[in-house]
Order: structure tokens, then sequence, then C-alpha cells
């Protein structure tokens, strides 16, 4: 067997031997959840409608986060700044252009997009400590940007802006919140089964080899520099789109809302849920929503020591976070069917 | 010309700062290979402790030197209790444990000492230094210790065996267990090393800081920066980094219109990644080859 067939053969037993399925969530327990995503707002108050509203919103952010880290292997701690540009322009469309907020979406997509890709161009000769370094330098000089006074005029300086809440269309019987949320709902899975499928496609198998070895990538074919710059393309035009919503569900947009501690609940967020595991994204924005309120209730001066006691502890329990309690959840479950 | 060699001096003298705190950096980085963010907060609570003791009456060089030991055993033992069992765990995970080390320590520092400002005594004085009014004695006896730790260090890497252990541990973790070196201990002393030389960076920074709970925050970005610059395989480069990082950070201030204090920090980190795009390992880092 030649060199080149011997790559090919391994190649193919990877390919094999991760299932379909590992990834993403089988279908029985992603109709259930969705289900349950669907049912529950109509039993509960505004302010946990909120709360899940901005669940989905940071689930997303750390899906984009994950599509880059765990997929194509690249570091960030400026996701921050990719939300911000998107919280802004949604913000600055909506105020100023008076353009409808179901509209500046997909333009806040595009900007990010074209934002994160030139981003990557530098930062393609940058890797590990270097690129976070990079991407921590993009994240502490955001705020500082939107600050700037001859910006002032559209993104109103140290005050920011204040954003209109949508009402719900067609006279549909339901309130802001709730129509939000399910507005919110329909973009995250749109992302979602896009990310599924993105990470499936030809393009996805070129992150993870990059990710894996980036001089076997690039000896099979693959074009190291256009994929890494497209990872970090596709991560900020979805942490865009998680920015545009959450300016729209929070009112309020602020350049110190957008700091570093926002990168890094995020970088949590990813670790938390299992890096490289879609759905593990939803788990960990639950654990930096829920989590610090939680810390918080428990003792108001000791809030971060808590808070960090309850974050070794779920570190300790699952280092690959929550992706290994499905694993363990699937195995239990396949020997039960067994027996 | 006037202006700009003051800038130079005043940035030299923040740069000690720096140094001190990317000489740490780097330490930690060659024992465990990550970059350790609760390394500010770590030196930080040193320096309380080291206050604490000073209130109570104990001479400056005596809490110095018990605060040094204080924050070597702190090291080991945050290493040994907390660390250790995520050795096989991935980076990204040891990274979140740094992040979580970082709010525990930052925030029971806070309850024990309160987050209202302190004064921290120097040792030095706080007279001109040589007549300069942009550098004071205090300063010059930080860059002097500075220098003197890195010597210190050099010599303790390159002639003592156990630095040679230190350095075998790092590289080369198989090949140094197998000449009999005890490669997990090696960790644990790193981090000792490391808090040792932060809990000095952090009794030199107070007096121009001060003392409180998140004194360290700005310190440790440059911290980083200044470590990343100068090649985080190097000792040396790390000291150069943070006099170049203090000297940038002030001519940027002073030169470019409009840099007020609030863009000092994005602009002196965007001439770094510049540095870096050109020399990807720092200037003087070691280009690791990797075999594939």
């Amino acid at each position: 067997m030649s060199a080149a067939e011997e790559v090919v053969a391994e190649g193919h037993q990877a390919v094999e031997a991760v299932p379909k399925r590992a990834m993403t969530l089988g279908t029985g327990t992603s109709l259930v959840v969705l289900a349950a995503l669907v049912i529950a707002p109509v039993f509960v108050k505004n302010f946990v409608i909120f709360q899940m509203t901005m669940l989905l919103i940071y689930g997303l952010a750390v899906l984009a986060l994950n599509i880059l880290t765990g997929g194509s292997g690249q570091f960030s701690l400026g996701q921050s700044a990719f939300y911000a540009v998107g919280a802004y322009t949604s913000a600055v469309l909506m105020e100023h252009a008076n353009i409808n907020y179901a509209l500046t979406i997909p333009i806040s997509a595009v900007v990010c997009f074209g934002f994160g890709y030139l981003f990557g161009k530098p930062a393609l000769r940058l890797s590990g400590v270097y690129l976070a370094l990079a991407t921590f330098a993009l994240a502490t000089a955001m705020p500082q940007l939107l600050k700037l006074n001859f910006l002032e005029h559209w993104t109103g300086g140290v005050q920011g802006l204040v954003v209109t809440k949508p009402d719900a269309p067609f006279g549909l019987p339901m309130s802001q919140d709730m129509w939000l949320y399910y507005f919110t709902l329909v973009v995250t899975i749109a992302i979602y089964i896009f990310a599924v499928n993105l990470l499936r496609s030809r393009s996805g198998r070129a992150f993870m080899a990059i990710r894996d070895n980036e001089i076997a990538a690039s000896s099979m074919g693959v074009n190291v520099a256009l994929y890494k710059t497209l990872a970090f393309g596709v991560s900020a035009a979805i942490t865009g789109i998680a920015g545009s919503l959450g300016a729209i569900a929070v009112q309020f947009v602020a350049p110190d809302s957008y700091t570093i501690t926002l990168a890094i609940s995020l970088f949590l967020g990813m670790v938390v849920g299992g890096v490289g595991w879609l759905p593990g994204s939803f788990v960990g924005a639950a654990f930096i929503i829920f989590v610090p309120n939680m810390a918080e209730s428990i003792s108001k001066g000791l809030s971060g020591a808590v808070f960090g006691v309850l974050l070794f502890l779920v570190i300790y329990l699952v280092p690959h976070g929550a992706r290994q309690v499905a694993i363990l959840g699937q195995q239990l479950a396949g020997k039960l069917r067994k027996n | 010309m006037e202006l700009f060699t003051n800038q130079v001096l005043a940035g030299i003298a923040t740069g000690a700062i720096y140094a001190c705190m990317a000489l740490a950096v780097v330490m930690i980085y060659q024992a465990i290979d990550h970059l350790n963010f609760a390394q500010g907060e770590m030196a930080m609570f040193s320096t309380f402790i080291s206050w604490q003791l000073m209130q109570w009456g104990i001479p400056y060089w005596a809490a110095f030197v018990i605060t040094l030991a204080f924050s070597f055993i702190g090291g080991i033992a945050i290493e040994r209790i907390l660390f250790k069992p995520l050795a096989k765990a991935p980076i990204l995970t040891n990274v979140a444990g740094f992040i979580a080390l970082f709010a525990i320590i930052n925030s029971s520092a806070g309850l024990i000492w309160d987050f209202t400002i302190k004064q921290y005594p120097t040792p030095f004085g706080s007279a001109p230094f040589l007549g300069s009014q942009l550098i004071s004695t205090h300063q010059a006896g930080m860059i002097g210790v500075t220098v003197l730790l890195l010597f210190g260090l050099y010599f303790f890497f390159q002639y003592t065996r156990i630095g040679l252990a230190m350095r075998a541990a790092a590289s080369v973790p198989e090949s140094a267990r197998l000449v009999g070196i005890n490669t997990s201990w090696m960790i644990a002393l790193g981090w000792g090393m490391a808090s040792a030389i932060g809990s000095i960076a952090g009794m030199l920074i107070a007096p121009v800081v001060f003392l409180e709970p998140n004194m360290m925050g700005g310190v440790l970005i440059y911290g980083f920066a200044a470590a990343v610059l100068g090649g985080l395989t190097s000792p040396f480069g790390a000291v150069v980094g943070g006099f170049l990082v203090g000297i940038f950070e002030n001519l940027a201030g002073t030169y470019i219109p409009g840099v007020g204090n609030e863009l000092k920090l994005p602009i002196a980190l965007a001439l770094i990644i510049s540095v870096l795009v050109v020399k990807p390992a720092g200037l003087f880092g070691r280009h690791i080859v990797k075999r594939v």
C-alpha cells in the first residue's frame, strides 16, 4: 500500500470512527427540546421569557465561538467585539435609518462577516497564545473605539443608544417579550441547522482537518488560509446576529456592555458546554446566565468566589463539559437497551 | 527632544512594572505551557499579606521575606490541590480553571480587606532619582530589582541542577521522566517560583498603583503583552518586552493626537500585534519547529 493510499485509508477510518451525530443531538432528543422551547413561554412570566431569549442569544454567540475554536481550532477572546459590532449595526440602523428590526439582522451578519474575515487575515500568522492576545486586543479596543468623538453622532458615545422593542406583527395577541422570544427562537433554529450542516459539509471537514493538523490539511489540498479566515468570518457573522438580537432584547446598546468580560463569559460557556459540541453551546449559555445570579444569591460579598468554586466543580466533574454528560447518557441508554 | 527623552524615561519607569509581571508570566509559561490568568490576582493577594503583616508591626524586609515564603508555598499548594487533577484535562478547561481561580482570589481579597484603596510603603523612598522629576528612587529601585531578578533566574536555570531539571521537564517531559526527573514536582516548583516572583512584582508595584483588589487588572494585561512581545520562551525577552511596552504606551499617549488614557492600551496592543505578525514567536522567542 502506498503512502498516499495509507493516508486515505486512515482518513476514511477517522470518519467512520466518529459517529455522524457526534456533534449534534439525536432526532428524538432534538424534537423534545424543541417542543419544550416552543411551549414553555405560554406558562411563564414575562421576565422568564426575557431570560430564555437571552439564553438563546448567548447560546448563539457561544455556538459561533464553538465553530471557530471547536471547528477550526482557532482560539478567540475577541467575540465581544463582533457582538458589539452586530449590536451597534442593528441599533444604528433602527434608530437613525428607521429600518425594520428584522431587516437589520442580515445586514449586521454581512457587516460582521466582513469584519471577521478581514480580522482573520492578519491573524492568520498567529496561533495559540499569540492569537489569544490579538483577539484580546480587539476586545479591549472595541469599547474605546465606540466611544470615539467623531462616531458619537451615530453611536451616542458613552451614553449609548436606546432601541425600541418591536411589537408583535399582524396583531398577534402576545406580549413584546413573547414575540421577541419566538422571533429569536426561529433565528436560532435556522442558524443551528446552518451550523450543523456547515460542519458536516466539505468546508466543515476542512475546518476540522486544519484543527487536527494544519500541515497535513494543507498537503491534502485544503486551502488553509482561506478556510481559517472563513471560519473567522462565519463565527463573526453568527456572533453579530446574536449581538443584534441582544440589542433588540435589552433595548439598549452602550460601549461598556461589550467589554472583555463578555468575551470571557462566552469562552466559559463554550468550555462548560463542551468544545466542539454544538448543542452544548446552549447548556454553556445557561451556565453563564444563571450561575452568576445563583452565586449572588448564595453570598453577596463572596459571589465571585462562589462562582469560581462552582466553575471548578464543573470542570473537575466533567472536564469535557456537557458533551461528556451527553456521551455518558448515550452509553447508559445503549446498555439499558441491550439488557 | 527633551519631551521625547522624558517620555522615554517615564516609559522605562512604568515598563519596570510590566517587566516584573512579564517575568512571572514567562516563568509559569515555561513550567506549565499555559498563560495563567490568575497570576495578577495571586500577586495582589501576596501583596495584601505583606501589607497585613506590616499593619501588625512587622518591619518591611521581614514582611517581604515572609510574604515571599508564603507565596512560594501558596503557589505550590494551588498547583497540587487545584491544577494537578486537571493535568489530563483539555487546555481550554485549564484556562477556565485559571478564570475560576481569578474570581475566587479577587472576591476573597475584597471580602477580607475590602475594596478601599490603601497606601503601600516603599523601601527605596520616593525622592527624585538623580535630579530627574520623572523617575523616582522607587522606580529606579524597581528597575534594579527587576534586573537583579533576571540575572538570578538566568543563573538558576543555566547553572544549577534543579534549574536544568526544570528546563528539561518543561521542554521534553517524556525524556526527562526517563532520566529520573520528577516532572510533576517540577511543575509545582514552577508554580511556586512564579508565585514568588509575582509577589515581588506586586510589592514593587503597590506603592505606584496603590493597594486594592483590582490593582493588577491593567498591569497583568500589559505584563502578558510584554511577555508575548518578548517571546514567551525567553525571560530576557520578557524584561525587554516590559520596558518596550512601557515606552510604546507613553510615546503613543504623547505623540498620537486624540489618544487619551483610554486609547493607550489598544494602541500599545495594536503595535505589539503588528510586531507579532512580522515575528510570530516574539522578539526573542525561539521558533518551535513542529514535527509532522
